[in-house]
């Protein structure tokens, strides 16, 4: 027709879309990286946490959506500080690789607490959006508001990093970690407003999957291995280059899902992130160090 | 007294089948022993500050292939077999040789071991017409199912034999790395490469051989593991979790020592039977959120495992220097704590 089929953008709109979510799962995973220099391997739990916050609140406790999502930002940005104190902090000199085990046993933990707490059904808010139409494709509404509301999510902590005192303080420390000290810059306290950040996106997350995807403890696995590749893809600690690489990656599993089954598309996904590893061992967008 | 030990230990596990015939603790047993294979393999090159999350892959890639020839080809698991540690030891020398050659390490080559496992889950999901997909897969059963050329029994005391065997073997080439100047190379790579590369150290090389012994083991362990349940999916031979689970339960053991990753396995197994008999379906989780806990307290306070912070330090596996100079899995030390801490 307009010498591309319809399907192929269909499926390259639905990238961009599926895009901006996995940028905002990197964001929060990035930033804690690059300011307190650890992996939060059970940040996707925390994600899952925030989703079971939402389907109490909205469906057991009839709370208001919005009203609800603001509550869980808050309540999972403030599992994230909890996290560093109890976790993050008695390791902070400790060899990396013992930060990302013991967090990967905060991962084993939220995991078995869900099952727990909240047994294995598959759970859903029963929310349906209206699925667009728009010159004969079809465009999921979910995910063009979570898109859009992601997309505004990572602009806001653009701003707040860039324009105000606390994140200029939060940037400085992500350069140096030894100086900024020196310069009468409490990290303890920066580290716990990073952890909460953090913990607001992920919260953030939850409130926009919560729209497309059923709750069960075991969605972190879903989501969990695909967003540490993309911030390592992106270099870890560059938001930027996660940024990035979230759309690369959407993009890749959207178009080889339309050809192939869906994961086909994560299969050349990670094969991707395999050889650009080989290439580029700090990332697409290394750091200058 | 401690040169006859290990034998008279061993004598009295060989001996245990001859005696014993509960089939329930003898499951268990053979489950604790094939685990503790793979995770006494992961260990091999763990202890080295060689985090892989790639085991996971290795196992399915052994446990699978080995399937796969066996209903296809009508190939005995014992061709099957050394072909899948071949074919695995491949693949993890596709994806390791370029993460050694570009110095990939610590974080980086975790996560990227971690895509491998990821895309070996995948594949096999993928591919469901021919392996089953996530439904799972089970290899033919030939005859009666009692049989050395299939490799398939049906009683638990055979199959305790085995994977003794299986676990015993595993140990020796542990205890043979720990003695060897592989492990002097390694130990000086994982204190710091350039220094090891200048004192004459083929640090590529020397990390290649490590991995490729470790990712063939752990796939023999997988073979093992489909041969002795007779069914596997991609959830329990595969993926993240699976790789998460061999890295913990040798961490809880404590990987320094010989028998640590073992520890691990008898600890996680039992903790999760126990909890299932006596509190039945209503334990379900509750095995794992226990293990998470125990996880955090003991990196947290006893870096070296159960095993290793027991052990007076002479005592652990390696003569020449206690393990607190590795730099993974270590406590903090003074040093990077008042570096950090400001």
């Amino acid at each position: 027709m307009f010498g591309i089929d319809i399907y192929l953008l269909e499926a390259l709109i639905n990238g961009l879309l599926l895009g901006g979510v996995l940028a905002l799962l990197a964001l929060g995973l990035n930033l804690i990286f690059g300011v307190i220099d650890v992996v939060w391997i059970c940040y996707v739990e925390l994600i899952m946490l925030g989703m079971y916050g939402m389907y109490y609140m909205y469906v057991s406790f009839h709370m208001p959506f919005v009203f609800a999502a603001v509550i869980c930002i808050a309540g999972v940005g403030g599992l994230g500080m909890l996290l560093h104190i109890l976790v993050i902090a008695p390791l902070l000199g400790s060899a990396p690789i013992n930060q990302l085990l013991a967090t990967g046993g905060v991962l084993f933990f939220l995991q078995s607490f869900a099952t727990v707490a909240f047994g294995i059904d598959f759970r859903n808010l029963g929310i349906r959006l209206p699925v667009l139409e728009v010159s004969g494709m079809f465009l999921s509404y979910a995910r063009l508001l979570a898109c859009g509301t992601a997309l505004a999510g990572m602009v806001l902590v653009y701003l707040f990093l860039a324009r105000t005192y606390t994140g200029t303080a939060i940037r400085a420390i992500a350069q140096d970690r030894q100086i900024m000290p020196l310069m009468g810059v409490d990290t303890r306290r920066i580290y716990l407003i990073t952890s909460f950040v953090g913990g607001a996106l992920a919260g953030l997350a939850a409130c926009l999957l919560v729209l497309q995807y059923d709750i069960h403890p075991f969605i972190g696995l879903t989501f969990g291995p695909i967003t540490f590749l993309i911030c390592v893809l992106g270099g870890l600690g560059n938001m930027f280059g996660g940024f990035v690489a979230a759309f690369i990656f959407a993009e890749i599993i959207s178009v080889s899902g339309l050809y192939l089954d869906l994961e086909w598309g994560y299969v050349f996904a990670f094969v991707f992130f395999i050889v650009v590893m080989f290439i580029r061992p700090r990332g697409l967008m290394a750091r200058r160090s | 007294m401690r040169r006859v030990l290990p034998w008279v230990i061993g004598a009295a596990l060989v001996a245990v089948p001859f005696v014993y015939h509960e089939p329930y603790p003898l499951h268990i047993m053979v489950i604790v022993l094939i685990w503790s294979t793979m995770y006494t393999s992961w260990s091999v090159m763990g202890r080295f500050g060689l985090v892989s999350l790639g085991h996971g892959g290795f196992m399915g890639i052994g446990a699978y292939v080995v399937a796969l020839l066996w209903n296809y080809l009508q190939l005995t698991p014992w061709i099957g077999i050394p072909l899948a540690m071949l074919a695995t030891a491949v693949i993890a020398l596709l994806v390791a040789y370029p993460c050694f050659r570009f110095r990939i390490i610590g974080h980086y080559f975790a996560l990227v071991t971690l895509a491998l496992s990821a895309i070996v889950q995948q594949v096999i999901i993928a591919t469901r017409d021919y392996s089953g997909g996530s439904l799972g897969y089970t290899p033919n059963r030939y005859h009666d199912g009692n049989s050395i050329y299939a490799l398939q029994f049906t009683d638990k005391q055979t199959w305790y034999l085995i994977a003794l065997g299986a676990w015993a073997v595993a140990l020796l080439i542990r205890y043979r790395v720990d003695r060897s100047m592989l492990r002097y190379a390694l130990e000086a790579i994982a204190e710091d490469e350039d220094a090891a590369a200048a004192a004459g150290v083929h640090v590529t090389a020397e990390k290649l051989k490590i991995t490729l012994l470790s990712a063939a083991m752990t796939a023999f362990g997988g073979a093992l593991y489909c041969q002795y349940q007779m069914f596997i999916s991609p959830d329990t031979v595969t993926g993240f979790a699976v790789s998460l689970q061999m890295v913990f339960a040798a961490v809880v053991g404590g990987i320094y020592v010989l028998l640590g990753p073992t520890v691990g396995a008898i600890i996680t197994i039992v903790l999760a039977e126990a909890l299932r008999i006596f509190f039945g379906t209503a334990a379900v989780g509750w095995d794992n959120l226990i293990y998470g806990v125990l996880l955090v307290l003991f990196i947290i306070f006893l870096p070296q495992g159960l095993v290793g912070s027991l052990l007076p330090d002479r005592a652990r596996s390696g003569k020449a220097e206690p393990p607190s100079t590795s730099p993974a899995l270590q406590g903090p030390s003074a040093q990077s704590v008042a570096a950090t801490d400001g």
